[in-house]
Order: C-alpha cells, then structure tokens, then sequence
C-alpha cells in the first residue's frame, strides 16, 4: 500500500532541489565579480580580446539565457574544461572518483563500524567507561579539524613509529596498479588475487581512511548513543520488561532494531562530513580523488573544474539524501502511510 | 487466605543531583485473590511507581529503598534476575497507559503477542500464532488475522489498548496491574476497556489493580480502593465504606472533587497542589493541604489504624475525632 | 558538579582566548610577521616557547595574531547568519503561505549543498578576501538559523501573548520583531554557540587548502598548511600548535554551546 506512491513522491520532490542547487551553482560560476571571460582569455588580453571571448563564451546574452545553456551543457555532461589539464572537466572527474570513492567507503566502513557498537554500548552502559569514552570522543573528536588529525597521523605513524607509508597516493612507488574493474585499487586487487597491489592499496588507505573515519565517528556515536538511550526509556521497552523478555531480546532486539531505522538517515549527514573531509584529507595524503583536483585547480585560479566540482558533490549529496529516504520508507512501516 | 500481592513498608526513592526525591514513603499495600483493587491518586502521587516496583523495573537513578513485596508468599525483591523475570508477564502483567506507545512500532502487533506465548508457555510458532488469534478474538478485535499482521500505528487508540490487554492477558497471569489504560480513549471506548478487563479478570481469576486518577471509574469497578497522596498511602477500604464515609481529609476531599449528576453541588477540585517529594520532612505530606492539620502531623507520620472492618486510615486528626466522639 | 567546573573551564577558556586576540600587540613577545634569519626552525624552547617557522617567525606571536582573524571571521559570520537567518525565519514562521514556501525552497536548496563545500565554491568563486569567507560561512550557516526560527515562531504566535499583542492593535512587524523574537532567542543562543565552533573549523579548514585568508596574515589553518611540508623531516611544532589552538577554541564553544542547551532546555539534558 502506497510504497509505490511514496518513491515517486520523493522522486519528483527532489527535481526542484536539483534544479535550485544547478541555479547556485550557474551563479557562483558566471555571476560573480570573477569574470570567466576574463581568466579564459589570460592576463595579457586586451579588451577587444576580452569582449570577443564574452561573447563566444555567451556572456553578452540575458541571464536567462546563459542558465539555459549552462543548464543543458551540465545535463548533457558538459561541466566545461579544465585551463589546467586541457581536458573535458567530466574526463578528468572520471578518472579521479573511483579514489575519492575508495577513500570514502572505507572512511564509511570505518566510522559505522566503530560508531554504532560504541553508540550502542554507551547508551545501554550508561555512565560506564564506555560512556565515557564515547562522551569524549563526541566532544573532542568533533572539535579536532580533520586536516589537523590527519597530519598528526602522518607524523606519529609515518614520521615517528614508521608503521605508515608516506602519504603519497594510492600505491607506494613501483607497486603497478591493479587491472581496472570497479577503478578501487584494494577491491580489484582482491577481485585479480593481486596480493603486492593488496597489500599495498590497503596500507596506502590506512591512515587516510582512518582520519576520514575518525572524524566522523563522533556525530555517529553521539546519535547512535542519543536514540538508543531515547528508545530504552520508551513506553514498548518498559512493556518488554514487565513482559518478562530476556534482556537481549530487549536491548539487541527491540531497542536496536528501532535504533537502526534513523541510524539510516545518519548515512546521508555523514556522506556530507565526509565530502567535506575528503578535501582535506586528499590534500593531506595528496589522494589523487576529485577534492585534490578541485583544491590543485584553485591555486591555478581554474574555474570549471571547482564548479563542477561543487555541482558534482550537491547532486550526488542530493541523490543519496533521496536514496536514504527511499530506504527509510521500506524500513520504518510508519513513514510510508504518512 | 493469603493475599497474593503483600506490600509491605515499600519506600522507592530518586537520587537526583538536588537531593533525593521520596517517590513512595514506606507504603503497605495487600491485594487479594481475585479482587480488582484501585490505586487511586493525583498525577505524581507514587502510584505508577509502586506499579513499576512490583516488576522489580525500578531503574536508576530510582531504587527501592526499604520494604519487601510479597508475590503468592515469595519475596520478591530477593529472587534472583532470572527468575523475577520469569514471573513478570508470566504470572505479573501489566497493561500500561497510551497503548500506541507501549507497542512496538515496528513489529506486527500479531508478533509481539506470539513471542509471549513462545518465551513463557514455550509454545511452537504455529501453536502461538493460533491462540495469538484466539487472544485477539477474545479482547474483541474483529478481523484478528487482518489485525495480527498490522503495526501499532494503523490501529485505533482503543484497538491499541486491546492488543495490549491481549498482551498482558496473554500467558494468564495471576495479578494484573492496569495503569490508566483508559488515558486519551473516548469515554465509551474507555468504558468498553475497563468491562473487558473486570469481564476477563473473572474468567480468568486474576487479581487486578487498576491505577488511576479516577475515583469515578473506581466506583463502578472496584472491590476495594487505596488512596494514594504524594507518595504516601492515606487510606484504604471497601469501596462502599470509602465512599460513604471517606475518613481520610485527601480522601473527603477527592470524593467532592468527583462531578456528580444527581446532586446539584458543584465539584470542588483538592486545595492546594502536590508538595515536592525533594527531601520531603517527616510527618504527613498532606499536612500543608490539609485543613484539619494539628501539630503532630508535621513531626510524626501518622500510622495506619483500623477504622471499621476493612477500612484503614493514617490520619490523626480523624483518630482524634473518632475517640473524642466514640460511636454508641 | 564535576560538569559545571567543566563549563566554567570552557567558559574561561574563551574569555582567555578572546582576551588574548584582542591584546595580541602588547602580549605578542615577536612581531608576528618579522623574518628572522639566523632563528629559523627553532624547536621549542626559552626564546621562543612554540618555537619558530622556516622565516624564523615566532609561533607564539603567529598563533595570538590568528586568533584574532579566526575569531573575527567566526564571529562576524555568525552574527550575519543569525541575523538573516532570524529575519526570514521570523517572516517565514508568522507569514506563512508564499513568503514561507519561497523561504523554505531557498532554505532546502542552500542545505542540498554539503556546507564546507558551498563554502568553498562561493569564496572560490568571489575571491579570496576574508570578507568573502565570512560571506561564504554565513550563508552555509543560514538554515540552521532559518528553520530554528521559523519552528519556534510557528510555536510561539499560538501563544497567549502574541494574541494578545495583536488584539491591542500593534503592526505587524512590531509583534515579531518586538513580542515573538524575543522568545525563540534561548535556542538560537545554544545554536550560535556551537555554530562558533564550526565556524572557526571551516574558516581553518578553508585556508587550509589554500583560500581565504590569505599568508602573510597569520591563520590557524593555513599555518597548519605550512606546518605540513616540515612533518616529514620532524619539525613538528610548526603543524601542531595551530591546530591544537584550533581544538581547544571550538572545544571551548562546543563545550559551553552544551551547557547552555542543558540549562535552557532541561529536557536536552544527558541525551546528546
């Protein structure tokens, strides 16, 4: 009943949104004081040049206009070219996100993987050492800025125990990358049996993955801890007591199983930390992903690829918000009747 | 025979970062076989707690305090966890107020019912769903094999309270305890509930004690009733006696507070508001609301003594009168 | 108890900063800015307690400067973002009807944007000067304030005293701003707080990468970015005392931003 309703609904809800983030976006790129026209055209131009460029670039043309055909070139994957490497910018995304995506699974993987359990333990130890613990991570852990954990990452692991690679890349020097299936260097190691690319993917992910993950394990713990602890002061916990059901079927089936369904919204509030992270983190570890294209186009003053860039993660930001909610629907019986 | 609930000198108290809060101030409390008594007091008056304390459910920063709590002759506070929880739901149930919330959201409520006959009567999963159904039937559900498989949000309010008593009735316990489970139904839904729990208390056996604010619907239910005030147990007897000639000044005043179609007097609400149990002093709690309050009920807790056969009062301004005027 | 000590330590902290920034020329013991050859990378020690970067400037000296950018820059955004967001959030939540979908719609599409990266697109876009940052944060801090406003207006117009606003014949911009504002501040106060502290991280993160404020002028973040190159061959004070003036700021608001939510809304208390 209705789940079919329901999709739908949200699907065409999230039209309006796209298009408003393509308006931000064709706004930060031609309506601002930076003139596009005027860094295409280089520093040495003169103003005949510079008309001639505006009105090859369609800047002379109402405002209007200029959307109309920003809007259609970015539906039909133009995000412009990139000064830099002279190529399409979406070419150059292409071959940068199966890192950024590497990257941001395994920071995914991480931060759940720690963060539910510790969210969990310390809301049914409440005031234990573990609460404790978790407490301290959510108030230290969100204050620390990523690029700084990072770094002292790389000077305690790398520079003084020596446990670490250099944070260079993907793979160490010499180490060929694996045959390209799904473009994440540990999986298609794995996938190849290719134990040298193996090893040194995943070792050339620790620390990255690591500081990603860390940095966004604290907001995971705390709502982890707060609606688990919201859940076991709840009317149907008290009535599984009184109704004689033995604690683990309470805490890690009753509670847990309500807990886990706005654990799934966390998904998308925690992609967004880790688009943000990852440009730090990329630079810190200078990743070969889309942030460090993106920050390496900023100090070339190129454009495109930063708006691109910009439009690229508000889309797909915007796509796993709509996925989050679809699943949310399937998993909470109560969402879909509404 | 013996009672088969025996509370005796129950304190619950709540450790707070102001002080301790005296949520039940040394309470005795029997239930006997087969009655349906009601425990009746102002919101904040203990009642729920004492509920929750008879689970053993008491949680910190709560804890009982003092007293013992007798279930069939056992006692109840010194079993170990394992076996308390075998009696809760088993041979103690409770039906709790706002139902909607009490049930799980999201199991089918056809499920939460089954796992009780599988956990305590160790029925097999066809056999539990088959007198899951019966259940339902029996509460009054139509459609109980539409309605198993419904989660707690598509039902009614009233439904919701069905498939509670459903639950609790499920594994035919020996003493119900029904906190409001009439709060935010509709006065003929909430009448429908409350002759369904005294028509399944009978069939049954069960001893019920039903929670609630509400003298009125003590009176039409009720073998005996308590009073409750602010943690303190004021008196306690037949509903006859209670009513006709309530002893205790709460007590007096309670009644009058119940709106009556057949006299023209208006109903007066209780003077004064529930005193703060923080560090609450020694002697009567209802001393400061109290208009016949003497000296002694500000020192000293009033003890309870017999004021007719089944009917006991802690009050020492209604001691006094009684032996300044002896009847006869 | 032990959590008010806490609090106040927070509290203290602050002030400690605020006060430091704000008296940077009289307890700076270097100019923050001038070279000195002979004492590049000096680890820390008596003459310079922080030690000094490869210019041989002061790290001490830097570090009190940057607070005042940081600060400024955190401070400034979130008094601009608070007021706009007060204002449409006002409008929204007592209006309602097209001011509201039109406020909302903006609201959502600010909010499709990851906010550190909107951050980066805008000061990408309009510049780097630190005007533009603070431009840039405030308007990735907006909704918050914005739907904040907008709840408690919705909650609050119901109210007695808006009614009662009303019927004395007060315009309708007075009752807002005069009557219903006023009472949706506690919650906007804990927001503000703790928006302080995330602002500071994305001001520092931002000149991290190189926008923003920009070298000469001293900046936590992009000091930590210069620290970063020595990691490697083990000058480790020129990367971590930024970053631990950084923590220990947005600690501080962090940890007060807590405590205020605790005491104006003891529901919240113990539960995040």
């Amino acid at each position: 009943m209705g789940l079919g309703r329901y999709v739908a609904t949200r699907v065409l809800l999230v039209l309006p949104t796209l298009f408003g983030v393509t308006l931000i976006t064709f706004a930060l790129t031609y309506l601002l004081p930076g003139n596009p026209a005027l860094v295409k055209a280089g520093p040495l131009a003169t103003p005949e040049h510079i008309r001639e460029m505006e009105r090859q670039m369609g800047l002379d043309r109402p405002v209007p206009v200029q959307y109309w055909r920003y809007l259609s070139g970015v539906l039909r994957g133009d995000f412009g070219e990139s000064a830099t490497t002279g190529r399409p910018v979406l070419q150059d995304f292409l071959q940068r996100v199966p890192a950024t995506l590497e990257l941001t699974l395994a920071s995914m993987l991480i931060a759940i993987a720690v963060g539910i359990p510790l969210g969990v333990v310390a809301a049914v130890r409440r005031d234990g050492p573990v609460d404790h613990a978790s407490r301290l991570l959510g108030v230290g852990g969100v204050a620390m800025p990523t690029f700084w954990t990072g770094l002292l990452a790389v000077y305690l692991f790398f520079y003084h125990l020596g446990v670490a690679p250099p944070p260079l890349g993907r793979l160490s020097p010499g180490v060929m990358a694996p045959t390209a299936l799904t473009g994440l260097y540990a999986v298609d190691a794995l996938l190849t049996g290719n134990a040298r690319a193996l090893g040194s993917a995943l070792h050339q992910l620790m620390l990255p993955s690591l500081t990603l993950g860390f940095s966004v394990m604290a907001p995971v713990t705390r709502m982890v801890r707060a609606t688990m602890l919201e859940i076991l002061e709840s009317d149907y916990i008290k009535a599984a007591w009184a109704a004689g059901l033995p604690r683990r079927t309470i805490v890690y089936g009753d509670a847990l199983r309500n807990c886990l369904i706005p654990v799934i919204t966390l998904v998308g509030v925690v992609f967004g930390f880790l688009m943000a992270g990852n440009v730090v983190v990329e630079i810190v570890f200078a990743w070969p992903g889309i942030g460090n294209y993106a920050v390496t186009s900023l100090l070339t003053k190129d454009a495109a690829p930063i708006q691109g860039f910009v439009l690229f993660v508000a889309v797909v930001y915007v796509l796993i918000n709509l996925t989050v909610d679809l699943v949310y629907g399937v998993v909470d019986p109560r969402i879909r009747l509404r | 025979m013996r009672p088969l609930l025996e509370v005796e000198n129950l304190s619950v108290a709540f450790d707070t970062d102001e002080g301790t809060v005296g949520a039940v101030d040394a309470i005795d409390l029997d239930v006997r076989r087969g009655e349906i008594l009601g425990l009746v007091g102002e919101s904040g008056s203990g009642k729920s707690v004492t509920a929750l304390a008879v689970f053993r459910l008491i949680r910190p920063p709560g804890r009982i305090a003092g007293g013992s709590i007798r279930f069939d002759g056992r006692d109840l506070l010194a079993l170990p966890e394992e076996e308390m929880r075998r009696i809760r739901g088993a041979q103690i149930a409770m039906v709790f107020q706002s139902p909607r919330t009490a049930l799980n959201p999201v199991l089918p409520v056809g499920r939460q019912i089954a796992r009780l006959y599988r956990l305590h009567q160790g029925c097999s999963a066809a056999e539990a769903r088959r007198r899951t159904l019966e259940m339902l039937g029996l509460v009054g559900i139509p459609e109980p094999e539409r309605r198993a498989r419904d989660y707690a949000h598509q039902l009614s309010g009233g439904m919701c309270q069905r498939v509670m008593i459903a639950m609790a009735l499920a594994t035919s316990p020996r003493l119900l305890l029904a906190d409001e489970p009439t709060t935010g139904l509709d006065v003929s839904i909430a009448a429908q509930i409350l002759d369904l729990l005294r028509d399944l208390g009978r069939r049954t056996g069960a001893s019920i004690v039903l929670i609630t604010h509400d003298l009125g619907v003590v009176a039409g239910l009720c073998d005996r009733v308590a009073v409750m005030h602010a943690g303190q147990l004021v008196e306690c007897a037949d509903v006859r006696s209670l009513f006709r000639e309530p002893a205790h000044p709460y007590t007096r005043a309670l009644v009058r507070s119940i709106p009556r179609v057949d006299r023209e007097v208006t109903m007066e609400p209780v003077p004064g508001v529930v005193p703060s149990l923080l560090d609450a002093p020694p002697g009567c709690r209802y001393a400061d609301r109290c208009p016949d309050v003497l000296d002694v009920c500000r020192t000293v807790k009033p003890a309870r003594s017999a004021r007719a056969r089944d009917h006991e009062v802690a009050c020492y301004a209604t001691e006094a009168a009684r032996v300044a005027a002896p009847r006869g | 108890m032990r959590r008010n000590t806490l609090s106040l330590l927070a509290l203290g902290a602050i002030l400690t900063i605020i006060g430091l920034a704000l008296a940077a020329p009289l307890v700076a013991p270097y100019d923050p800015d001038a070279p000195q050859a002979e004492e590049t990378l000096q680890a820390p020690g008596w003459r310079h307690w922080l030690g000094t970067d490869i210019y041989g400037r002061d790290q001490l000296s830097r570090i009190v400067w940057a607070a005042r950018v940081d600060l400024l820059v955190a401070l400034a955004a979130t008094a601009m973002a608070l007021t706009t967001g007060c204002v449409l959030g006002a409008l929204a939540g007592y209006r309602g009807g097209l001011v509201d979908q039109v406020v909302m719609r903006l609201v959502d599409t600010i909010m499709a944007f990851p906010a550190f990266i909107l951050a980066m697109g805008i000061t990408a876009a309009a510049g780097n000067a630190t005007a533009n940052v603070v431009v840039a944060i405030a308007i990735t801090h907006v909704p918050i304030y914005t739907r904040l406003i907008r709840s408690e207006m919705l909650r609050v117009r119901e109210m007695e005293y808006a009614e009662a606003a009303r019927t004395v014949g007060n315009r309708q911009r007075r009752i807002i701003f005069f009557h219903l504002l006023p009472n949706c501040f506690p919650p906007v106060i804990v927001q503000a707080t703790l928006a302080m502290g995330f602002a500071i991280l994305t001001v520092a993160a931002l000149s991290f990468i190189g926008l923003g404020i920009q070298p000469p002028q001293s900046e936590w973040g992009a000091m930590a970015a210069e620290g970063a190159s020595y990691i490697v061959s083990g000058e480790w004070w020129i990367f971590l005392f930024p970053g631990l003036a950084i923590m220990v700021t947005v600690l501080a608001f962090n940890l007060v931003g807590d405590s205020l939510r605790d005491l104006l809304d003891p529901r919240m208390r113990g539960v995040a």
